[in-house]
């Protein structure tokens, strides 16, 4: 296939990810370095109220937007350097809390909040979601083939469910007296709250996530497991191996490239975690990284939103996502090299 | 696992199988319970007690609710139906589409069972039991509460409908364009193995890492002053091009694109390349290989990629709730507002109504495209 064959194939494509994707992340760059503002103007303004014998007269200073001839608000844009960085990190106020009250008083600055719930979250759920998915996996295995079907339908079921939607649907069997809220209550027999303190809330978002992806996890093992040699199992057996440890020296080897994959595709989509704290109404008690962003993005009273704010969040949040993506390249590229 | 070596025994087999049990109860029971919190009065459906829950006393109390004979009647239509589904419908199919329109055949057929369904189930249905539940006595009792007036306020006086309307109009675009800009590429990525290629499923590889809330705050700045910097271009009538779901279409085809060049192009490469290599020897260049050769085998592989591109544009939250504005509003963002805004529980019940309504058509399409699901989520993996 000649170039020009091959741009008139990929070129839409290509058109669509460089306008779409690269673009708009170069503009993000920059705008983390600038603020956009209304320019003020200060003017005296006297009020005068009736009064008696004589009006009443204040003069006060007040800042108005200038406005063009259309009656817009002229707005300037200016370099402000890291500025936008250290108002999302307040390093500052961070570093004096740590001096003072230790690590955990980082959790009152929003973008350490953040932060750790995001990793915390991210680090938790992987094994959880590798784990249960291989046990699911083995069990599909296990079942007979009449109810493979049915099963692999429902297992389907949470995975692909809206993810607002799914974490919403966890959210009312909790809220409030709940159903499941009840059945804990009726265990403990104690009064129970879910959502009036982090970390119940965080352990719900954790085992929603589960949830949610186990399934794909399971399907992926499941694959996997069609394709064990069963002659090396069946040796495993002669040469005296257990249950277990034909587990650990046959199956689990097989599958070690889909635990790379779906460690890899978990760690990327975890680190992303967002629709969670919109479902769970969570914003409160546990915040994630990309929430802290749309937080930024969403107007808030007066009609402004922080665009320099959440580019430079945004910016802060890549950093995470370039060191997760560099062993993830680093084997494709292997891969590759190994493919010629 | 046929061999004896590997029979197991029987305590084994029970454990994975109750387990197995376990995790299907897990599984379903957050969409189903919310399913049945749909059908009853707040105070049932808030109820701590599971039974009230189910049974939906209050709900009877009110004067909604279905007896013996309902359910007996509702499961007999729904059995039949299953059955022209599944048996007679492909033999008409068989026999009236012709050759090469069958998926019209089934198009039309299965338009026309699920129109006969709900005019059946939701008209004809409850008319005829008015009629005889008097006459049956203790089977024509209400038993269970149940009632629909929820649904009816969420997509009648909420205007569910309208939100419906523009999620259908943001998914079809998405999976169309992606599609077809997708497919396009991944069989240019597939069939040229050239450095370049190599770059560009890197590149994408990257972009699929990125935070969408990223891409999103690239966006909004130049969305919400579009009118001003196209005005040079367009003249007068330049887009404002903050709220406008075909700005949403062009974004979450882009985003959807790293994964969908990628999904195609492991499909392609699964097709030998002999065969667009045979047509272009009988002297078809590589756009004509592509419509002959190509195209009438490809099917599978791009319904299975469609899927996906469905989930994404049907799922998202945070693209559709920043970028568009409140007539444009999907389905999702639509939900979420409800969720957060009410107060009342009849309000919250309403917002499970919502959420039930639109988990719906997710579950059929599992019922439907389970093969081609299980199929699109093992290609990645297993290619590596």
């Amino acid at each position: 296939m000649n170039f020009k064959t091959f741009a008139a194939f990929v070129g839409p494509s290509v058109f669509m990810m460089l306008l779409f994707i690269a673009f708009p992340l170069a503009s993000v760059l920059k705008q983390s370095f600038y603020v956009t503002q209304p320019i003020y103007d200060t003017v005296e303004v006297e009020t005068c109220s009736p009064g008696f014998p004589d009006q009443i007269c204040v003069t006060e200073q007040k800042s108005v937007p200038q406005l063009d001839e259309d009656g817009k608000i002229v707005e300037i844009t200016t370099f402000v350097g890291l500025q936008s960085y250290r108002n999302v990190l307040e390093l500052e106020r961070a570093w004096n809390a740590v001096k003072t009250d230790g690590l955990m008083a980082l959790q009152s600055i929003d973008f350490w909040k953040a932060l750790r719930f995001t990793l915390t979250f991210t680090l938790i759920t992987l094994p959880l979601v590798l784990g249960f998915g291989l046990g699911i996996a083995l069990m599909i295995n296990n079942a007979s083939l009449a109810i493979k079907g049915p099963v692999i339908f429902i297992s389907l079921l949470p995975f692909i469910i809206t993810p607002v939607i799914g974490a919403l649907s966890i959210n009312w069997l909790f809220r409030g007296d709940g159903i499941l809220t009840a059945l804990i209550e009726w265990y403990l027999q104690r009064d129970v709250s879910m959502f009036a303190q982090a970390w119940t809330i965080e352990v719900l978002i954790m085992l929603y996530r589960v949830w949610h992806v186990a399934p794909f996890a399971a399907i992926v093992f499941y694959a996997g497991l069609q394709t064990v040699n069963s002659d090396a199992l069946e040796s495993a057996v002669i040469d005296g191996a257990s249950r277990w440890q034909r587990m650990k020296y046959v199956v689990i080897p097989h599958l070690t490239p889909l635990i790379i994959f779906i460690s890899m595709i978990h760690l990327m989509d975890a680190y992303r975690v967002f629709e969670e704290i919109v479902g769970f109404s969570s914003q409160g008690y546990v915040i994630s990284l990309q929430w802290l962003t749309y937080d930024f993005l969403v107007p808030d009273q007066a009609g402004n939103r922080s665009i320099s704010r959440a580019s430079a969040s945004a910016m802060l949040t890549m950093i995470g996502i370039a060191a997760l993506l560099v062993p993830l390249l680093r084997r494709t590229w292997q891969d590759h090299k190994g493919d010629h | 696992m046929s061999s004896r070596a590997l029979r197991q025994p029987l305590g084994l087999k029970l454990t994975s199988a109750s387990f197995l049990a376990l995790w299907c109860i897990v599984a379903a029971f957050p969409i189903f319970w919310i399913t049945v919190m749909s059908f009853k009065s707040p105070v049932d459906a808030f109820s701590s007690n599971a039974l009230n829950v189910v049974f939906g006393p209050h709900t009877r109390d009110t004067g909604h609710g279905i007896s013996i004979l309902d359910i007996l009647l509702g499961i007999a239509v729904i059995w039949i139906t299953a059955r022209i589904m599944t048996k007679t419908l492909p033999g008409m199919i068989a026999s009236y589409a012709p050759g090469g329109q069958k998926w019209a055949g089934w198009v039309i057929g299965v338009l026309v069972v699920a129109i006969g369904f709900l005019v059946t189930f939701f008209a004809i249905l409850p008319a005829i039991l008015d009629v005889l539940n008097p006459w049956f006595g203790p089977l024509g009792r209400d038993i269970i509460g149940l009632t629909t007036e929820h649904y009816k306020t969420v997509w009648v006086d909420r205007g569910f409908s309208n939100n419906f309307k523009n999620s259908m109009i943001v998914t079809t675009g998405v999976v169309t364009i992606s599609l077809t800009v997708g497919t396009l590429a991944g069989y240019g990525l597939a069939r040229s193995g050239s450095g370049l290629a190599f770059a560009i499923l890197i590149i994408a590889l990257v972009f699929r890492a990125l935070p969408h809330s990223v891409l999103v705050a690239g966006y909004l700045p130049v969305f919400i002053s579009s009118s001003e910097w196209l005005a040079p271009i367009l003249g007068e009538n330049a887009p404002t091009l903050y709220g406008k779901p075909f700005a949403v279409i062009a974004v979450l085809v882009a985003i959807n694109q790293p994964f969908t060049i990628w999904m195609l192009r492991s499909f392609f490469q699964s097709i030998p390349a002999e065969l667009d290599e045979a047509a272009r020897v009988d002297g078809c260049n590589h756009f004509q290989a592509f419509r002959r050769v190509i195209m009438p085998v490809m099917w599978p592989g791009v319904i299975t990629t469609g899927l996906f591109s469905f989930l994404l544009g049907y799922n998202d939250f945070l693209v559709t709730s920043l970028l568009l504005d409140a007539q444009n509003q999907t389905m999702v963002p639509a939900i979420a507002g409800m969720f957060s805004r009410e107060t009342t529980t009849t309000d919250q019940v309403v917002a499970v109504a919502a959420a039930v309504s639109i988990t719906a058509p997710l579950f059929f399409l599992v019922m439907v495209f389970q093969r081609q699901i299980v199929s699109g989520l093992t290609a990645g993996a297993v290619k590596g």
